[in-house]
């Protein structure tokens, strides 16, 4: 037994390294836990993208739930998610807001043309002070907000076919339940 | 990686441009090399800060040392080993001005941290405070140091008691010790 003690402790080690491993394999190192989770959406004012001179603010969207999706032009992960939201937008069973963040509107409408536009509405935050109090540090990021304006779930980073599945679909279908 | 870039990517340009030129001057003593790659090291620092601090309009000097103290102690969201005061990321610009707008508007260091801790949670805070979500992080390696003296008090222990009932068992360990 006392041969085998520092085999063992040995083994416990690579256990924890083994352990290491597979746990930054198994969520984004760059993804803050957001504290705005479960919590009113911040109070905001953003023109619309298309007409620039009609504002958006929260009280307009109160009432039926969205989907906010921050996504700009320079952002190469924003291509990488769009076939994703494009394919699933009309059966999400929410609306699909897109926020354009820190973008100028000329190239925010050359991409959406090339790429195809999934968005029931597009806001556009081209100063990106907005986007501070949401909490934003890059794109694409996106926040489900319920009817009463509160944010039920976020997401950092690209929605892919398998976070749309394991995360945003149940998450959605928890928020329906709740309150329809 | 969300966003391109996270450095200034003036590392390569600043170098590579006098590189080639040595290479070109070939024949120069290895002295004279090792100089102008000096000078073209320092260049480059020169270039990454006047890149990361741009100028802002300060009220005074002490302020700016404020800002700058500040800064240090707030980690960028985006790129999670830099301060805000060294990040060339977009959001840690945006953050820069947020605080230094904030400083005009008068608001107190702890306010700021605040303000930024409500978006971003205790990660902007290279010191994080001692809560019930930090225990773990403050008194972890405290644990750990305590489960370790008690397994060296134990084994301690374990060897006075048997040295005392037979030594020769005591002696016979020991030699299994050197074996390995």
């Amino acid at each position: 037994m006392n041969r085998l003690l520092p085999f063992i402790a040995f083994m416990l080690l690579v256990a924890l390294f083994g352990f290491g491993i597979w746990w930054n394999t198994q969520h984004d190192q760059n993804a803050i836990p957001s504290p705005l989770l479960n919590k009113p959406a911040p109070a905001f004012n953003l023109p619309k993208l298309y007409e620039p001179t009609q504002m958006v603010s929260k009280a307009d969207l109160l009432g039926k739930p969205y989907l906010l999706n921050v996504f700009a032009s320079w952002c190469i992960e924003c291509g990488v998610e769009h076939p994703v939201l494009e394919a699933a937008g009309p059966s999400l069973g929410v609306r699909l807001v897109g926020y354009n963040y820190k973008d100028a509107p000329a190239d925010a409408k050359r991409w959406l043309g090339e790429h195809g536009n999934p968005y029931d509405l597009l806001v556009a935050d081209e100063p990106g002070h907005t986007a501070i109090d949401f909490g934003v540090y890059g794109a694409p990021e996106s926040f489900l907000i319920d009817a009463k304006g509160v944010i039920r779930y976020k997401h950092i980073g690209p929605i892919t076919p398998e976070v749309l599945a394991k995360e945003l679909k149940p998450a959605i279908a928890a928020m329906l339940k709740e309150t329809p | 990686m969300r966003l391109s870039s996270c450095g200034s990517g003036f590392s390569r340009d600043a170098l590579g441009e006098p590189r080639q030129k040595a290479s070109r001057l070939k024949p120069l003593p290895q002295g004279a090399l090792l100089r102008l790659l000096l000078v073209a090291l320092l260049a480059f620092t020169g270039l990454v800060h006047a890149q990361a601090i741009e100028p802002m309009p300060f009220a005074s000097h002490a302020q700016e040392l404020r800002f700058q103290h500040l800064t240090r102690q707030l980690r960028c969201p985006m790129c999670q080993n830099e301060t805000l005061a060294d990040s060339n990321a977009p959001i840690a610009r945006d953050l820069r001005n947020q605080i230094f707008q904030m400083m005009q508007q008068g608001k107190s260091d702890e306010q700021i941290k605040q303000y930024l801790v409500d978006r971003y949670s205790n990660y902007v805070l290279y010191d994080p405070p001692l809560n019930p979500g930090t225990w773990l992080l403050w008194f972890g390696p405290l644990l750990i140091l305590m489960g370790g003296a008690g397994v060296v008090w134990m084994a301690i222990r374990k060897r006075d008691r048997g040295g005392r009932a037979s030594p020769t068992i005591d002696s016979r360990s020991s030699n299994n010790g050197d074996d390995w």
